[in-house]
């Protein structure tokens, strides 16, 4: 049987952008360990409609780890305590009956708060569009082998790939920096032939387009790394200076 | 995608060439103060060695002269962006969080990453007493000499032991120090990573040794002061 725990939430609730927000008590009862964090909100949710309430608003779509929608600040941190999980996939098995969290959503200039827990991340969308895209032929898929790709280049490559770009790295960054996900992208094309039509371009304009939503430096802490639901290295940080620094010399 | 846009100038103020710089400049510091520290440790051998040693060093004129101007450019640029990249990281977060903690490894957030601007500044603020102490402190004319092989050079060694048996001097200095210490902690490895030396492979050793330098540098530097400090008593 499901060990029943009772869990005291402090929830940031804010009604609009610019509204002014606070955190506000809650006490779930009925909540039990196999539970996501997620389903653990929904069963607030639920209390707080019976009661009247407006219900507390949170980004989610797949609620299997790959979308990147969800996400918040879990008692301090981006996805809460367990790492390589994003928050969907957090599950209640994690705390203890009785633990008080504090969930605030992930804060940036650059990700204002649209309501309660819910950010704008198109920030992300822009930086995207700027330059994390490649050039190929449209119509039938192409020959799964027409393009050699050396094995190590390929496994570097996907470890990249697997950002979904929630944002816990900027939420997590002291700096609010957005480096880890520019990275990702930056350093995911940069190792695949793919993406050598536009690399002479894309880190510098990936990073100008970074540069100009105003999120922070990078100061080499690396707690980005450690929020990351996918665990991407901030070894994609370094590749991205080069690439940018090698196409400044270029 | 926008085309090439980008000047040097352009690539410099761009995150990247403000960590290159940062880098860059932080290990030309880092280069400075381990040679400054061995030439702190000639007071130890007694004698005239450390007198000798200033000497020396001072007897390389316009050498010393176009070094000095080129760690002072080091110090301002460091600084300059250090304190910069302060500024933007305060405006980039918008709210504060109520509650925030570090994931732990592989995250490398400590005391000494999150204090870099703290330990800069007072690094910066001391800079300027400590070189009105001693660069540009008593010298040959206030009575500060020595004769050396028949040679009269600056007497250093005094103007040193005086200011440390000053309990002042002789704690404050080391708790600077302690500050060095930990920006090195931080630092050294931050700087491998901003300038893209770094790997998967050597990561762990790179930080390891960020710590050694931190510990080997500041212990070298707090040995004088506080040998001068005891040996008064006895
Ligand atoms: C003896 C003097 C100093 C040494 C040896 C030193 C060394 C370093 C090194 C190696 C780094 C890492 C660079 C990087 O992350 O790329 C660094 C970073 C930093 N230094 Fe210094 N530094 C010194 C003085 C100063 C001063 C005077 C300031 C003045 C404010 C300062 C402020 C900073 C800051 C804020 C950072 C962090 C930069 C960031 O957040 O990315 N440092 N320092
Ligand atoms: S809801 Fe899709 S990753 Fe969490």
């Amino acid at each position: 049987m499901a060990k029943s725990m009772t869990i005291y939430l402090r929830v940031w609730r804010q009604a609009g952008p610019e509204a002014p927000g606070r955190l506000v008590d809650y006490t779930v009862a009925d909540a039990n360990e196999h539970m996501s964090f997620l389903e653990l909100l929904d069963v607030l949710n639920e209390q707080l409609i019976h009661r009247g309430e407006d219900p507390v608003e949170f980004d989610n779509d797949c609620r299997e780890g790959i979308c990147g929608s969800c996400g918040v600040m879990v008692g301090g941190i981006a996805h809460g305590p367990q790492q390589r999980t994003a928050v969907c996939q957090l599950h209640m098995r994690a705390f203890k009956d009785g633990d008080r969290i504090v969930v605030e959503p992930f804060r940036a200039k650059a990700f204002p708060i649209v309501k309660d827990l819910v950010v704008d991340r198109s920030a992300f969308d822009r930086i995207i569009a700027a330059g994390g895209y490649v050039s190929t032929t449209t119509g039938g898929a192409p020959d799964a082998n027409a393009l050699p790709v050396s094995k190590e280049a390929a496994d570097e490559a996907m470890d990249y790939a697997a950002c979904i770009g929630c944002g816990a790295c900027v939420a997590a960054c002291p700096n609010a920096s957005a480096s880890l996900f520019t990275a990702a992208k930056i350093a995911h094309l940069a190792l695949l032939p793919q993406g050598s039509i536009e690399a002479p371009q894309r880190a510098v304009a990936m990073v100008d387009q970074m540069t100009a939503e105003g999120f922070g430096d990078c100061s080499n802490h690396a707690e980005c790394e450690a929020v990351c639901p996918k665990g991407i290295s901030v070894h994609g940080i370094t590749r991205m200076r080069r690439e940018y620094i090698k196409a400044v010399l270029r | 995608m926008s085309g090439r846009n980008n000047s040097i100038w352009q690539a410099l103020v761009s995150p990247v060439g403000r960590k290159v710089l940062t880098g860059l400049t932080g290990l030309g510091l880092v280069l400075f103060v381990i040679v400054h520290m061995l030439g702190n440790l000639t007071y130890l051998q007694g004698g005239d060695a450390y007198n000798l040693y200033a000497h020396k060093l001072a007897s390389y004129g316009v050498l010393l002269y176009m070094l000095e101007i080129g760690l002072a450019a080091f110090f301002a640029v460091h600084a300059y962006i250090g304190i910069n990249i302060y500024l933007r990281k305060r405006r980039a977060r918008g709210g504060r969080y109520n509650t925030y903690k570090t994931a732990g490894k592989p995250s490398r957030q400590s005391w000494a990453s999150r204090t870099m601007i703290l330990s800069g500044v007072v690094l910066l603020v001391f800079l300027v007493l400590h070189l009105m102490h001693f660069k540009f402190g008593p010298g040959v004319a206030e009575g500060y000499v020595v004769a050396v092989d028949g040679a009269e050079i600056r007497d250093l060694r005094r103007l040193m032991t005086e200011k440390f048996q000053s309990p002042l001097y002789a704690f404050g200095y080391p708790a600077v120090i302690v500050l060095l210490g930990f920006h090195l902690r931080h630092g050294f490895w931050s700087a491998l990573q901003s300038l893209s030396f770094t790997s998967p492979r050597w990561n762990a050793v790179l930080y390891a040794l960020g710590a050694a330098i931190g510990l080997i540098v500041g212990t070298g530097f707090i040995i004088v002061p506080l040998w001068i400090y005891f040996s008064q008593f006895n």
